[in-house]
């Protein structure tokens, strides 16, 4: 699906893109938390950024971990303890790689959400970015990995679903819980950003 | 948006810088990090450390010294601090008796803090933690986060800062730092909203005759609106869900009229004058009374009241010795 040197290059579009929709997801988090998702986000990935050339020799699994070791310690908030951990969870599943599978990508996101569960004790439906999540990888794992391109964009339109879903559940965990039914109708900053991340991957490979 | 800064991505630092300019003899830097600690570190104590998004001043590096906090870390502005310079705090303040974490309840400042504390147990500094949420707007058992660390937490900053201050052990000083926590409630409303410098524009619009009722401490909307009120009507709404909250008949309690910003002293005041009147209908003798600017949300409007049932116990920790630039007791 990537060798290493094209996953180099998606964290780089993915960082521009976190960039360029930094004041959508910002405007969006206005709505129901505290309006700093976007700018938080795309503060961490300007970082992940300066990292990445000198992690550039290792194998994937290190550069995915430095990615997330690097959000945890420049996001704050709760999106840099989730993406951080997701991103370090996602580089343990593909370990001293050179280049990731279908496969690996699969296992790569199921080690994510594990990593976001885990920190986050969330569950799906309760309007956070695992909305986005769970969805993409049950339609990938039902797309098969025969075509990476069918299953990533399978994934994807699952995702923006996912989003869609998240408009119009209460939301129990996060900021936006402390608003009760008025977060009703807005959809969910943290699915938002996946669904940015997955957008590019799968408008890369 | 006007703001007297000078660069967005400025604040957080020439903040700290000018906190410590301001007062050298009570705090100093932790190395580059926005952690601020006691100028002086006291040894042979349980260390206390809190903080959180910056936006909050006083709250939390004003409360770092005799008495109180051993360490503040300050995020973005109201964006919990990452892992790093919460363990760099941890790590400046540790005088081998523990450190005791004071974390509001916000999913972001819980999770970096634990986090810190991880990594502070894996070099060997015993480290536990506390979560305050004082917040009566929203009814925790709906919501699986629970409620929110708001102004109460001053209090827990208070209390088990003096306890720890007299030489108590980790296991004493988290022990009466729960007591707080059990014993205090807080609510909040706002008439306007405030500007996180990042974001360039409020955080919410609202009408000039209106009112959002149970706001947190992020700028963020309320549980609900309504049309303005007199400021006892409002006292009376607030009142009323943090009594039903807590059963204070018969107690004696220290409050605190904590001001959102930009609210006028005067207003302060005019509101603490029926939140007393309101005590004493109830039979709830006031103690101690706090009125001013302690746990804020940049320039916004409006206030939090704070009731914190007391015992004997929590009597004599509130009144003892706190030296800080945002709170004394003499």
């Amino acid at each position: 699906m990537a060798t290493k040197t094209q996953v180099i290059d998606i964290i780089h579009k993915v960082s521009a893109a976190i960039g360029e929709n930094a004041q959508f997801l910002t405007d969006l988090d206005n709505a129901i938390g505290d309006g700093d998702h976007g700018i938080n986000l795309a503060r961490g990935f300007k970082k992940v950024e300066e990292e990445l050339p000198a992690v550039a020799d290792k194998d994937i699994g290190a550069i995915l971990k430095k990615v997330g070791m690097t959000l945890v310690s420049t996001v704050g908030g709760a999106s840099g303890p989730l993406y951080g951990t997701a991103f370090m969870k996602a580089g343990d599943a593909v370990k001293e790689k050179e280049e990731v599978t279908a496969e690996d990508f699969i296992a790569m996101l199921e080690a994510g959400i594990g990593g976001v569960q885990l920190r986050g004790k969330a569950e799906k439906g309760e309007k956070t970015m695992l909305d986005a999540m769970i969805p993409a990888l049950d339609a990938m794992r039902e797309a098969g990995t025969a075509d990476a391109k069918a299953m990533l964009e399978a994934g994807l339109k699952a995702a923006k679903e996912g989003v869609e879903y998240t408009k119009t559940i209460i939301a129990t965990k996060g900021r936006a819980s402390y608003l009760g039914e008025r977060s009703i109708g807005h959809q969910d900053p943290g699915a938002s950003s996946f669904t940015v991340i997955l957008e590019t991957v799968a408008n890369t490979v | 948006m006007k703001k007297i800064i000078n660069a967005v991505d400025q604040v957080e630092e020439q903040m700290i810088e000018g906190l410590c300019k301001a007062y050298p003899q009570y705090v100093k830097r932790v190395g580059d990090t926005h952690t601020v600690a006691r100028a002086k570190k006291k040894e042979g104590k349980v260390a206390l450390i809190s903080g959180g998004g910056s936006g909050h001043e006083p709250a939390h590096g004003g409360y770092v010294g005799e008495g109180m906090l051993d360490a503040a870390v300050a995020g973005a502005v109201f964006t919990s601090p990452t892992p790093d310079p919460i363990l760099a705090g941890i790590k400046e303040i540790d005088a081998g008796k523990g450190v005791l974490m004071v974390i509001k309840n916000y999913t972001g400042d819980v999770m970096n803090f634990e986090m810190a504390g991880d990594m502070a147990r894996d070099e060997g500094i015993e480290v536990d933690q506390v979560v305050v949420a004082d917040d009566v707007a929203v009814d925790g058992s709906l919501y699986t986060v629970g409620r929110r660390g708001v102004a109460g937490t001053v209090f827990v900053h208070k209390i088990a800062g003096a306890k720890a201050e007299e030489g108590a052990s980790l296991a004493e000083v988290k022990a009466v730092a729960e007591k707080v926590c059990e014993n205090v409630r807080s609510m909040s409303m706002a008439i306007t909203p405030c500007t996180v410098p990042a974001a360039g524009k409020p955080g919410f619009e609202i009408g000039e005759d209106e009112m959002e009722i149970g706001i947190g401490i992020h700028g963020e909307p309320g549980t609900h609106r309504e049309k303005m009120q007199e400021a006892d009507q409002i006292v009376d709404q607030l009142m009323t869900k943090i009594l039903a909250d807590l059963d204070f008949t018969g107690s004696e309690v220290a409050v605190m009229i904590n001001g959102c910003g930009a609210t006028p002293l005067m207003e302060l005041f005019v509101v603490n004058n029926h939140v007393a009147d309101v005590l004493k209908e109830k039979g709830i003798t006031v103690y101690k009374t706090f009125v001013g600017e302690y746990m804020t949300s940049l320039e916004m409007e409006g206030f939090s009241i704070s009731l914190l049932k007391l015992d004997d116990e929590l009597k004599a920790l509130l009144d003892a010795k706190a030296d800080t630039p945002g709170f004394k007791v003499v």
